[in-house]
């Protein structure tokens, strides 16, 4: 009983309560009891609430909870009490969502693996020797290993896409500006972007229309909120045009991760859709452009991390955060601005533009999450230019603001494979609608990770 | 005569007197508050918080560009200033660099070589700092003043002397308080000047290689000694064959003399790029329009329009138009005086002399006074024959031809009657009686 109240999805969840057939309180406690026997294995929460009275929602720890400790991942605030709740959990709150816990991540939300958490690495649920992505990373595990009914994570670079892909969950980067970023801890603020981590496509279209809408507190923030409309496509695609880059088909995707994905466009194809080639020529320069424009706006947003306020002082910031904040300090020194961060600016633009011109000639973009499938942890710890590589196909994305949808398409060497679609800015109903389309014709999604009968690699590999 | 002539310009940063702070919903009238009683997450820069526009100062900033006759941006940019300081949360200032709100504007000022035109480089907003006190080894900060709106009002290096610089920051205080965006109090910190200073030798076109900044001077006085004595310095440096660098200096009131706050290797590398966490600001012609049409009349306008209206003589009409109330007042009195036949000089003289309170009726007091004489010829002939009979002496010098003396009867007439006589028609009067 306990179990199968925690496989259900959200939307199915809200339905069994409105049927009353549990209780609020038997959810909670389901979850709470796989909680309990499955965190120790995985170091998926950082912090555990033994609330009862809501639908248990995991939040990533970069998000802002009143009265609950927000660490970011980063020794330095690992008693910040924040005196506020962010935006999108006030929203989460007032439709009878509750916070179960808070998820690790990577120090201030950066890493693609979850090692960078100053809390010990998170695990990923299919496999414990396996990073499960970052650096949404708890909060992907969490809801791959049913350990709540859906998750917030943020993605600034791919950080909510890319552990879906890695843990086979659905994650949604909404539109920059879709959602409200006010009590988000900034890593980059031009790029960040609160979103859904969840078991199905619904759920995430149910969580976006939550979370998102006007906010007197994050001037980037749209006045439309998402609602959810009649949907296009219902059982077919018939008429969708969807367009593969293939920039994203070449050197450095791995061919398992290839195949699985060509089928999945294949399958896309077999229900209806005409596969368009398009082109986005300036993708190989995302990955720089990202680099120095992230970077330099870290270097400021970590500025208030000062110790005066709250916190402890500069000397806790992790490895990858000073890196950053060097790499970002030089970019806009005087005499640099120019070569770095103003230049990154124009190519930033370009991106934008391959995208508007590819968007011409298809409805949406689709193509691999993550280069590769997880990767064992402390496999690329020692070379950070490798781990920024794996973010390639997320960041262009981010650079252009557009919403990105990762939804589970199959195993490579047994480990999950996220197929990527991309949509037009503010078209999150168009990608939701082939994501969800697809999920129903497809039976990917409905394997679980047996995360009892793994062995784990023990300890919460504490560094 | 000095072979070297300075070359000077001006920073002056002004608190804007808003309800709200720049970018959030605390309090911006935070003087005398108890520390830290105004501050929300946004001020304090705590982690998650983001700025969000008070429009109501983004039109305060505009209605100063347009006073100074500035061109509003159609589209400008915030930017952040980054460098590390206790009293700065964010380890940011939201400020504007390279995309100001106000561009290119001029005002006349008066020196010791007459008028000048200054040439105004920017009218820009960005956000106060919190305060910090230093007290018995101990740093305290208090935020209530973090995040209040503030203007930075920039000149091109156009002043020559002192006091055109001084006639400058005069003629700023009064416009803010005209425009009624600040209360503009030095001694507060409503109102900060901050002056460039460099000399070059007289003849020379090109601006000096180097420039002295003085900050933190909180009076006008302090500013016009301050920059005489940097002025004095640096010539008997570059005389001593000195070469002068950039450099920030303060003022020591007690030694009369600059002193060097930082020098040039120690300056800042603020590393702006744009705000990432607001949009562009766009002001659209409409907008501009409105904030054009609701200024009032600048008072250096209103001064030559008293003295070309009214017919008062320049130091007349500069006290009358000295603040936005005397103004109003002196205007709304000669509305009133209009229907009563009472004259705009009378109505000016009898302001500036007895200084009445803004809620008294000039035009009808002077109204009465004249009515005591034009109403009662009778009562003024009364008045005469008592004055007449009170003063035999004077009556007996007049008689032998002194008829200056006429002037004393006159007097005795006004301060019997406390002023309420028109001295011409009872020296008409007494005249008559006289002769």
């Amino acid at each position: 009983m306990n179990d199968d109240l925690t496989k259900l999805t959200l939307i199915g969840t809200l339905e069994a309560l409105e049927k009353n057939e549990f209780s609020k309180e038997e959810l909670n406690h389901a979850y709470l009891g796989r909680i309990k026997e499955l965190n120790p294995k995985l170091n998926t929460f950082l912090n555990v609430q033994e609330s009862s009275n809501g639908i248990p929602a995991a939040i990533k720890d970069i998000i802002c909870t009143q009265n609950i400790v927000t660490t970011a991942g980063s020794k330095i605030l690992s008693n910040f009490l924040p005196p506020y709740n962010a935006t999108v959990v006030e929203k989460l709150l007032s439709q009878g969502i509750s916070v179960i816990g808070k998820t690790n991540l990577d120090e201030f939300a950066m890493g693609s693996s979850g090692e960078n958490s100053a809390y010990g690495a998170t695990k990923n649920p299919w496999d414990l020797e396996k990073v499960p992505g970052g650096s949404s990373s708890g909060s992907a595990a969490a809801v791959a290993a049913d350990l709540c009914t859906f998750a917030l994570g943020t993605d600034t670079g791919g950080s909510i896409r890319q552990p879906a892909s890695l843990c086979g969950v659905v994650g949604l980067k909404p539109s920059y500006g879709r959602v409200s970023r006010y009590g988000s801890i900034a890593m980059a603020s031009s790029l960040d972007q609160v979103g859904p981590i969840t078991k199905s496509v619904a759920d995430a279209r149910q969580v976006l229309e939550w979370i998102s809408g006007p906010d007197g507190y994050d001037s980037n923030c749209v006045q439309n909120g998402f609602t959810i409309k009649d949907l296009r496509f219902k059982n077919n695609l018939n008429g969708l045009r969807v367009g593969m880059p293939k920039e994203y088909f070449g050197k450095g995707l791995d061919s398992g991760v290839e195949k699985v994905i060509r089928e999945a466009i294949k399958k896309l194809e077999d229900l209806g859709a005409e596969i368009i080639e398009v082109s986005l020529p300036h993708t190989e320069y995302a990955v720089a452009v990202y680099y120095i424009i992230m970077s330099s706006e870290v270097s400021s947003n970590l500025a208030r991390f000062d110790g005066i306020r709250f916190g402890s002082g500069r000397e806790d910031f992790g490895a990858e955060a000073k890196r950053r904040i060097m790499l970002g300090t030089f970019a806009l020194s005087t005499g640099y601005y120019d070569d770095y961060f103003a230049k990154a600016a124009k190519v930033r633009t370009l991106i934008k533009q391959d995208f508007e011109e590819a968007f011409e000639k298809c409805d949406v973009i689709v193509g691999p999450v993550s280069p590769t499938v997880a990767w064992n942890l402390g496999e690329k710890t020692a070379d950070p230019l490798t781990m920024y590589l794996s973010d390639a196909y997320t960041i262009p994305a981010s650079l252009a603001g557009i919403p990105g949808l990762s939804v589970p398409c199959g195993f490579s060497d047994g480990l999950p494979v996220g197929l990527q679609i991309l949509g037009k800015y503010m078209d999150e109903e168009t990608i939701l609608n082939v994501g969800e389309v697809y999920e129903q014709n497809t039976e990917c999604h409905l394997r679980k990770p047996n995360i009892e009968g793994l062995e784990g690699v023990g300890g919460l590999g504490n560094e | 005569m000095s072979k070297y002539e300075p070359v000077m310009g001006l920073e002056v940063h002004v608190e804007l007197n808003t309800k709200s702070k720049m970018f959030c919903r605390c309090s911006a009238d935070y003087f005398g508050e108890k520390p830290n009683t105004h501050t929300c997450p946004v001020c304090l820069g705590l982690p998650g918080a983001l700025p969000y526009i008070n429009e109501k100062a983004i039109e305060g900033c505009m209605k100063i560009g347009l006073a100074l006759g500035c061109k509003v941006a159609e589209v400008s940019r915030f930017e952040r200033k980054n460098y590390f300081y206790p009293d700065l949360a964010k380890g940011y200032q939201i400020s504007q660099y390279r995309w100001p709100l106000c561009v290119r504007g001029e005002m006349e000022v008066v020196g010791l070589e007459g008028k000048r035109r200054i040439r105004i480089n920017r009218a820009h907003q960005e956000e106060d700092t919190g305060k910090l006190s230093h007290i018995g080894g101990v740093t305290l900060i208090d935020f209530n003043r973090s995040g209040v709106p503030l203007v930075e009002i920039v000149t091109e290096p156009d002043f020559t002397d002192t006091a055109q610089v001084r006639d400058y920051a005069k003629k700023l205080q009064q416009l803010f308080r005209y425009l009624g965006v600040s209360n503009a109090d030095m001694e507060r910190g409503d109102m900060r000047l901050e002056a460039n200073i460099s000399v070059r030798p007289v003849g020379q076109k090109e601006l000096p290689p180097y420039r002295v900044e003085l900050k933190n001077i909180n009076s006008f006085r302090f500013m016009v000694a301050a920059i005489e004595y940097e002025i004095k310095r640096q010539i008997e440096a570059l005389e001593r064959g000195e070469k002068l660098t950039q450099e920030t200096r303060g003022w020591n009131e007690e030694k009369k003399e600059t002193y060097l706050q930082r020098s040039k290797e120690e300056a800042h590398d603020y590393r702006y790029f744009p705000e990432p966490d607001l949009p562009e600001l766009r002001i659209s012609e409409s907008e501009i329009q409105r904030i054009r049409e609701s200024a009032p009349e600048l008072p250096w306008k209103k001064e030559t329009r008293f003295m070309s209206e009214y017919g008062l003589s320049e130091s007349n009409a500069k006290i009358l138009s000295e603040s936005k109330e005397m103004a109003e007042f002196f205007e709304s009195s000669v509305e009133d005086g209009r229907k009563l036949g009472v004259g705009p000089r009378q109505i000016a003289n009898y302001i500036i002399n007895q200084k009445p309170d803004i809620s008294v009726k000039v035009a009808e007091k002077i109204k009465v006074m004249d009515v005591g004489v034009i109403g009662d010829i009778g009562e003024l002939g009364r008045i005469a024959e008592e004055v007449i009979s009170e003063n035999p002496d004077l009556v007996e010098s007049y008689k032998k031809g002194k008829v200056t003396v006429i002037q004393a009867l006159v007097g005795a007439a006004m301060r019997k009657t406390g002023g309420k006589v028109d001295a011409g028609k009872v020296r008409e009067i007494l005249e008559g009686k006289l002769g």
